[in-house]
């Protein structure tokens, strides 16, 4: 009897072994190419700059403390950095309104294409993800053909003589959120739908039967049941939009930092690689905070239903 | 039939790839975007049988960075003065000695002896011009050489100002507006300036470095700009000028150096030489249509370039130019806190 059940240990260990094995190189990849850089980036952070970029290897925390606290250049004075907080705060914003404004357009869609026929259901997908072969550039541009002055919006309506001067559309809030909103749809509308096809719609007939509102077997049954596809497509959302800087520099006419363009700015013109990495990392420090709130959240949500 | 079509083709393929990589040698070009004319470029590799490549960068800093770390492959550069002196001091630059070379002769005067490169030991002149303003004179008939265009709006062009997000010439511009120097450290003149961009603000419509389509097309009215670009966009529209800011602009250059690090000098060297040759110097203006500081060069300029007021500087506007240069790191900082304050 302990013979055998030595035997199977040891197969057992035989196996875990092999499996960290065979999972080795790609645990190398991730040490090397992900955690590598990464620690160069919190060295930097530590370091003094160098007076025109780079940095100089003399320890210094004038980066982390340029993060919070900024000396202001005319009277000397130390206080928090304004600057730095008030690009934060619209960086978060434009990425939590993103991250509604897509579940909002991105649940009707994926439940559309989830109550679609089985055989259809590739297409509608697949039509999800034809933006995805373009260039995030050119999507952008795209948009921005299609709202400036002279574009296909305007151009349509000073032709049919509803509008007498074209109405400015481009550079305010209102094209960067339709840009934003255009561009990350696809990544809440794929794990939404991932969740939304497990659906079993036979609870949302018995949901009916019992004379549950429309309204009432949304809140209390779909909504339960696909929350890990409305966790997940926001994550995929908030995420990037917080680094994004492309889609609001050209939609809304870059008079406004995001928290991109201010990294940026220190490792160009600015000339301050410490900050810029300290920075960076505050933008991670961000995230995950956020993924530990959904995680967190996501947790909790499952206990009480198991 | 097709098959051997084919065939042909791939075998024709192969011939052409190992052509090339029989010529008799190679030069790489790191410049910026949209600047080297591809007919010189051709006229080069024809006369000396070198294949050219050339790679882009979007800015100085990003060229600095990016060879500063070694291994780069580039053969050569084409800084902005402003920069030049840092990258001879991190001893980037291979000593060429392009004063010393057989067409030295056609750079213009005032040319040869930079403060930036003293006695011409590294570059050699590729492109100059002038940051100013460029106003839609159907919109705003008033005068338009001032920096008031940008930091005093005028009505008609409220809302209608595009500012290009360059921030060391966007700051410069408001110090000479209030008077000062440029790359000034004195914090009564920067408070001043600070309190100029903060107010000019709200009159812009954007930040951006697309001008050339949208002046063409209206999105923007106005903005500051190089003259190279305002001469594009006089060409698709007349109505738009080049305006030199009677309080004072900048004037920058652009030069050719070869990399301390190359692998192809000689061919690098050639090219300097190249480029220093008024035909060859004139037939790249007329791709990237700024003046290029090699005398006799107008000749080999296309005929709409010659005599227009972006490239040659009014008389009375050419005393209020000053040179572009290297600012110390501490005024960079200052200048920096505004910008990100600006932004904020």
């Amino acid at each position: 009897m302990t013979d055998a059940a030595g035997t199977i240990e040891a197969e057992q260990n035989r196996n875990i072994r092999k499996r960290w094995l065979l999972s080795l190189p790609a645990l190398l990849i991730i040490l090397v190419a992900a955690t590598g850089p990464l620690l160069i980036v919190l060295l930097y952070s530590f370091l003094a700059p160098g007076p025109y970029g780079d940095v100089q290897w003399l320890p210094s925390f004038d980066g982390w403390v340029g993060v919070f606290m900024e000396k202001d250049i005319f009277d000397g004075t130390f206080s928090l950095a304004s600057a730095h907080v008030s690009i934060f705060m619209r960086s978060v914003m434009l990425s939590l309104v993103t991250t509604i404004l897509t579940l909002l357009v991105g649940f009707p869609t994926a439940y559309f294409i989830a109550t679609r026929p089985e055989k259809t259901r590739e297409l509608w997908l697949f039509m999800i993800t034809i933006p995805f072969w373009t260039n995030l550039l050119i999507r952008t541009f795209a948009i921005l053909e299609v709202i400036r002055n002279e574009g296909l919006i305007n151009g349509l309506l000073l032709k049919s003589g509803l509008i007498a001067k074209p109405i400015q559309m481009l550079f305010t809030d209102g094209a960067i959120l339709t840009g934003m909103v255009y561009v990350y749809l696809p990544l809440m509308v794929l794990p939404l739908y991932a969740s939304m096809e497990k659906l079993d719609f036979r609870l949302v007939e018995a949901g009916y039967d019992l004379y549950a509102t429309p309204f009432r077997v949304l809140r209390k049954i779909i909504i339960p049941l696909v929350k890990p596809g409305i966790i997940a497509g926001s994550i995929l959302v908030f995420i990037p939009a917080l680094g994004a800087y492309v889609t609001p520099s050209i939609l809304g006419g870059g008079k406004n930092m995001m928290l991109g363009n201010l990294i940026e700015l220190q490792f160009g013109q600015g000339r301050n690689w410490p900050l810029g990495s300290a920075l960076s990392i505050t933008l991670m420090l961000i995230v995950m905070v956020a993924l530990l709130v959904y995680v967190r959240n996501a947790g909790s949500q499952g206990s009480r239903h198991g | 039939m097709k098959r051997i079509t084919g065939i042909l083709a791939v075998t024709a393929a192969l011939l052409a790839t190992t052509g090339l990589a029989r010529a008799e040698g190679e030069l790489n070009i790191y410049n910026w975007g949209n600047y080297t004319s591809p007919e010189m470029i051709k006229k080069f590799e024809d006369q000396y049988k070198v294949k050219v490549t050339i790679t882009d960068y979007d800015s100085n800093d990003t060229a600095l960075a990016k060879v500063r770390q070694g291994g780069s492959g580039f053969d050569m550069v084409v800084p902005s003065q402003n920069y030049i002196p840092i990258w001879i001091s991190e001893g980037l630059f291979l000593e060429t000695d392009p004063g010393k070379m057989e067409n030295f002769g056609h750079v213009a005067k005032e040319w040869q002896n930079p403060e930036f490169d003293p006695g011409r030991k590294y570059t050699v002149p590729w492109a100059m011009g002038i940051v100013g303003t460029v106003v839609n004179t159907d919109v705003y008939k008033g005068d338009i050489n001032t920096w008031g265009i940008i930091f005093d709006t005028p009505d008609e062009l409220k809302g209608k100002v595009n500012v290009v997000p360059e921030m060391t010439d966007v700051i410069d511009a408001a110090v000479l507006y209030n008077g000062g120097k440029k790359c000034t450290g004195d914090l009564t003149v920067l408070k001043k300036v600070r309190d100029t961009l903060v107010k000019a603000k709200p009159n812009w419509v954007a930040m951006e470095y697309g001008t050339i389509q949208k002046m063409g097309s209206g999105d923007f009215a106005a903005s500051s700009d190089w003259n190279g670009s305002a001469f594009r966009q006089r060409l698709a529209n007349p109505a738009i000028k080049f305006g030199y800011p009677k309080e004072g602009y900048v004037n920058w250059s652009d030069n050719l150096a070869v990399l301390k690090d190359a692998k192809n000098v000689e061919n690098a060297k050639l090219f300097q030489n190249f480029m220093m040759d008024p035909a060859n110097a004139g037939m790249n203006s007329g791709f990237h249509r700024y003046a290029n500081g090699i005398a006799g060069s107008s000749e080999f300029m296309p005929a709409d370039m010659k005599g227009a007021p972006e490239i040659n500087i009014p008389a009375e506007f050419a005393a209020v130019g000053v040179p572009s240069q290297t600012c110390p790191p501490e005024v960079q900082e200052l200048y920096t806190k505004i910008w990100t304050e600006l932004q904020k």
